[in-house]
């Protein structure tokens, strides 16, 4: 049956003329993909964009020695990639296979740019069923066919620095009010020296931690027909406890306001300029190359309030590849894409990109620090949420992220943010979402 | 002409205040980009603790500065001189000949210069895809792209300055030109184009300018491929440092030489200017 | 700027010149001028009705793979821009009042900037060569170059400016800001004129050299001091020029793209929301094309009103002296 349908429809393709390449590719022997050259767009998961390629290319050399297939790499910078996405897909043009940040997998599969992963092709690529279950769900809305795979898994956890908690006399926190104390007590403006450092002025991260502090206060951020309600109490204090941590609490140098990308606080707290930072853990391999060697940091899950609703540490971060509808090397990027997910290539990765496994049985083995690992791990496994799995995930990103982007830069500048001022900057983030 | 005390004192303080504002961020860029990565780090100093030349050694491997380089010499030649040879031909028509559709012609082509670029930035994107899916030819991430798009950008101002400037050459001497058996193309190679040539000159600049540094069209159009150097130079601050000495050393190396050919030109800007938009 | 002024008065000689012509070669301006014609209109005006299309219909990313099967919106894209009490209406009507106030400063300030250098360098004196090259320097430099040095300059922690302003005058306690907040407004116009007025000095030297001295000399004996002189030759001298160097000034800082993006990033604080940038963020960041296609639109049309306006101005004064 399922063969019938791909016969029938290769057949429409080559009637209705769509490229007479996608002819000769679109059938499903394997032979054909050989020979041929696919483009790839890598996310910056290594130290820098030149550090991926190395790390990448030997990979695609093998790819090529077992299969025949060519691969064009580009590594693209966070700041690019989601612009560089949107341009592809209005095309049609650009890399046959590609990464996402997996929060936007749902807003990607409504542009319809992208190859759904039906049957075939997930059998194609190996199954669905050797991908964590929380991961694999966030290539799709419920109930649809998923448009991308998981590829790097990633979670939240808050890095403090040992010897500055050693020398203050003081344990990692267990709770969010213990978090603020001890950075308080860590906070020394005089000498540039902070309790904690955030991305402030990163409209993902902040994004991230509009939705991670919502969830413990038990609040969702769009409600079941899909609209947003981010002024509802649980989210308006989520964010203003993120914001607090600059506004009130004073635990955060103001100049992070300034901070456009995460690889800014890792830099200050490698630099120990802060005791604590809130990162996924990639910072390892960014830390290591920054100076800090890896007994000196430690990591527990993000606490959460004393009487919060949720435990939740982090929402379920990584990254997940996917094939643009438009390929005409469908056969070669199935292969690609089955290549990277392979057991082998998730470990050659795991540690240069210090990314958690998103395959069951795999092992997590970024780091020899067997505690982190475990942490990170059961961060990853039971205190994660998926971001929600709706088409304008991504305008929640953009807008609320936008917003905390402001909210910050007015704390930083003197302004006192009142929670119905917090109230009102949502509830414009709210209107702005276009759908 | 004898100068007054207050003339003086006028041309002194213009000279002085205008020198500090524009001198103050060249020796930002030049100092810095002779302190090591921990220099910048910190608070700021107005001379240099320590000299060191390896951010103009290391800026070539943290981005692919060279690559970049490439790209924006050849888009910008190539735009530029396409450019002009379809200035000088309008230009030609424009001042030397009546036809028909002719002020309709120079009044839409100035009026182009005040369009918005993010107006048509995505509908020139999506034609060019298309143009790509009909014939194959590739637009999007290729030079080509590019120096097709750039050439327009400096076309409207450069066919204005161009007519304007031929207009101020005598009939006459085409006149002449005919007699002795010149046909059009003649006229223009062998006695307009001569007479003319600060005007080229300054166009030439212009054109090669706006192209160099142009930013929102290359910051959709382009890809590793074709990347050039007005993107390029921002993926320095993505990096996991803000390379800050490699930042002002790889401006000052991308700025050094059109300064350098843009000033040895400048009498030639300046009187073309005068000749040609100024009358 | 019209067909005439191009022109001039070559209109007769040009006629003779056409009579002269041989009567086969009518097709050659036609064959000369369509290179310039078909780039302009494949690169210009056809993508610009693309744009007042997209402008009519809903773009958002479900549809911008499938662009040609967008709905049609009507006005709604309009009506959604021009309704201050929507968010995208208040952002819109911001972001139009920040652009206008900081196109009057720049073209402003550098008008005033370009002028008195200019006349401060219009007698010959030793060493006016090296001021005037050091004057244009700005303009050389590749926009992108210039901006990203004030942007190290403009840095809280590492800045030139806060070194100078509070480690060295000690004017503020407190370090400032001056990329986000409040302050942003003040870098992105100091950063413009830094890198406009050039421009103006440029083609205000230009003018000033076609200025016959005698004139000055004249009123010289006259006993007309120097600020009269300006008042009563330079400046009217320089009014042909002053139409377009206001007229371009007005177009490309209101246009202003590159300073915002270069200075900002992605970091765009609401002080510096100039237009372009908000329509290019507005399309790319939140994938609403038509949206900002329509926002887009309405730039266009009002640059359309103003030029206009100024022109028919200009020419009912001339006509009105002449």
């Amino acid at each position: 049956m399922r063969k019938l349908r791909t016969i029938v429809a290769a057949a429409t393709a080559c009637v209705l003329g769509l490229a007479a390449a996608g002819c000769g590719s679109g059938s499903s022997s394997s032979s054909t993909a050989s020979g041929s050259t696919i483009t790839y767009w890598a996310s910056n998961q290594g130290t820098s964009l030149d550090n991926d390629k190395e790390v990448l290319t030997p990979l695609l050399d093998e790819f090529t020695k077992q299969t025949g297939v060519k691969v064009n790499l580009e590594v693209i910078g966070w700041n690019d990639l989601q612009t560089r996405i949107q341009t592809a897909i209005t095309s049609g043009q650009g890399p046959d296979v590609l990464n996402i940040g997996n929060t936007w997998g749902v807003s990607l599969q409504a542009t319809g740019g992208l190859m759904e992963f039906g049957d075939s092709e997930m059998k194609a690529i190996g199954g669905s069923d050797r991908f964590v279950q929380a991961a694999l769900e966030t290539g799709g809305a419920p109930g649809t066919t998923p448009t991308s795979v998981p590829l790097y898994g990633l979670a939240y956890g808050l890095y403090y620095n040992k010897a500055m908690f050693q020398q203050a006399g003081l344990t990692p926190p267990a709770s969010w009010e213990e978090m603020v104390d001890d950075a308080k007590k860590l906070t020394n403006p005089a000498t540039g020296v902070y309790g904690m450092t955030l991305a402030a002025g990163s409209y993902t991260e902040n994004a991230h931690f509009a939705f991670i502090n919502a969830a413990q206060n038990g609040a969702e951020l769009f409600d079941s027909s899909g609209k947003p309600t981010f002024t509802q109490d649980g989210v308006v204090n989520g964010v203003s406890r993120y914001l607090d941590l600059m506004q009130t609490d004073k635990v955060v140098n103001p100049s992070d306001a300034q901070f456009t990308d995460g690889s800014k606080s890792i830099a200050a707290f490698a630099n120990k300029k802060a005791a604590m930072i809130i990162n996924q853990n990639n910072a390892n391999a960014t830390l290591i190359s920054n100076g800090m060697s890896e007994d000196e940091w430690g990591v527990v899950p993000l606490p959460a309030p004393q009487n919060a609703a949720s435990q939740v540490a982090s929402h379920v971060a990584g990254i997940n590849i996917a094939i643009m509808k438009s390929t005409k090397n469908k056969d070669a990027a199935l292969q690609f894409v089955k290549f990277m997910t392979s057991q082998s290539t998730q470990e050659a990765l795991g540690k240069p990109f210090s990314s958690l496994p998103v395959l069951k049985d795999a092992k997590a083995t970024f780091t020899t620090n067997a505690e982190e690992l475990k942490t990170f791990t059961d961060i990853y496994n039971n205190r994660s949420k998926p971001l929600p799995l709706v088409p304008n995930e991504d305008q929640f990103e953009s807008t609320v992220g936008k917003a905390m982007n402001n909210m910050f830069a007015s704390i930083a500048t003197g302004s006192n943010l009142t929670p119905d001022q917090v109230r009102n900057q949502l509830n414009t983030a709210q209107t702005s979402i276009t759908s | 002409m004898r100068e007054t005390t207050g003339e003086r004192a006028f041309r002194i303080i213009v000279l002085v205040v205008l020198s500090v504002f524009i001198l103050v961020p060249l020796w930002v860029m030049v100092t810095s980009s002779l302190k090591p990565l921990q220099d910048v780090q910190g608070t700021f100093s107005w001379i240099p603790k320590r000299i060191t030349v390896e951010p103009f050694v290391s800026m070539w491997t943290t981005v692919p500065l060279a690559h970049y380089f490439v790209n924006s010499i050849i888009v910008c030649t190539v735009a530029t001189a396409l450019s002009v040879t379809v200035a000088l031909f309008a230009a030609f028509a424009v001042s030397r000949y009546r036809f028909h559709g002719r002020s309709v012609f120079t009044t839409t082509v100035l009026s182009t210069q005040m369009f918005p670029g993010v107006l048509f930035l995505l509908p020139l994107f999506i034609i060019f895809v298309n143009i790509h899916d009909a014939t194959g030819v590739a637009l999007v991430g290729t030079r080509l792209g590019l120096i097709i798009t750039y050439l327009t950008f400096s076309l409207p101002f450069s066919i204005w300055m161009l007519a304007g400037y031929f207009d101020g050459i005598p009939r006459d001497l085409d006149e002449a030109a005919m007699v002795d058996g010149c046909r059009p193309f003649g006229i223009l190679f062998r006695i307009l184009v001569p007479s003319a040539r600060p005007g080229i000159i300054a166009v030439a600049i212009y054109s090669f300018m706006t192209a160099w540094g142009e930013v929102l069209f290359a910051s959709v159009m382009t890809t590793d491929a074709n990347r050039t150097l007005a993107v390029g130079l921002q993926l320095y601050s993505t990096q996991v440092n803000v390379y800050w000495n490699q930042i002002m050393a790889a401006s000052l190396v991308v700025s050094v030489p059109i300064v350098l050919v843009f000033l040895a030109l400048q009498r030639n800007f300046v009187s073309g200017l005068t000749a040609g938009a100024i009358k | 700027m019209s067909s005439q002024s191009i022109k001039g008065g070559n209109a007769t000689s040009a006629a003779r010149h056409r009579r002269s012509r041989r009567r086969g070669w009518w097709w050659f301006p036609y064959l000369i001028v369509l290179p310039a014609v078909i780039l302009e209109i494949a690169i210009h005006i056809i993508p610009m009705l693309t744009g007042i299309w997209m402008s009519f219909v809903k773009l958002t990313k479900f549809y911008i793979r499938r662009w040609n099967e967008a709905p049609f919106a009507g006005l709604s894209n309009y009506r959604l821009v021009l309704n201050v009490d929507t968010a995208q209406g208040q952002a819109f009507a911001h972001s139009f009042l920040i652009t206008c106030a900081y196109t009057v400063l720049v073209v402003s300030f550098s008008w005033i900037l370009g002028m008195a250098a200019a006349v401060a360098l219009q007698k010959t004196f030793r060493g006016r060569g090296i001021w005037r090259t050091l004057f244009l320097v700005p303009y050389a430099l590749p926009m992108y170059a210039g901006v990203i040095t004030w942007n190290f300059m403009f840095q809280r922690d590492t800045g030139a400016i806060n070194h100078l302003l509070v480690d060295q005058l000690h004017l503020y306690s407190d370090r400032p800001f001056w990329l986000l907040g409040s302050r942003a407004f003040v870098s992105v116009v100091v950063v413009a004129i830094w890198k406009m007025w050039p421009f103006a000095f440029l083609m205000l030297m230009a003018g000033l050299q076609s200025i016959p001295s005698d004139v000055y000399e004249a009123s010289a004996i006259d006993g007309a001091s120097p600020w009269r002189q300006w008042r009563s030759i330079t400046l009217p001298m320089l009014s042909p020029v002053n139409v377009v160097l206001f007229l371009v000034m007005f177009l490309w800082v209101f246009n202003d793209f590159n300073t915002p993006f270069v200075l900002f990033g992605r970091a765009t604080p609401p002080a510096g929301d100039l237009i372009s940038f908000h329509i290019y963020n507005a399309s790319f960041l939140n994938w609403d094309f038509g949206l900002g296609a329509a926002m887009s639109v309405l730039l266009l049309a009002f640059l359309l009103v103003v030029t206009l306006v100024y022109l028919v101005i200009l020419r009912n004064r001339r006509d009105l002296y002449a």
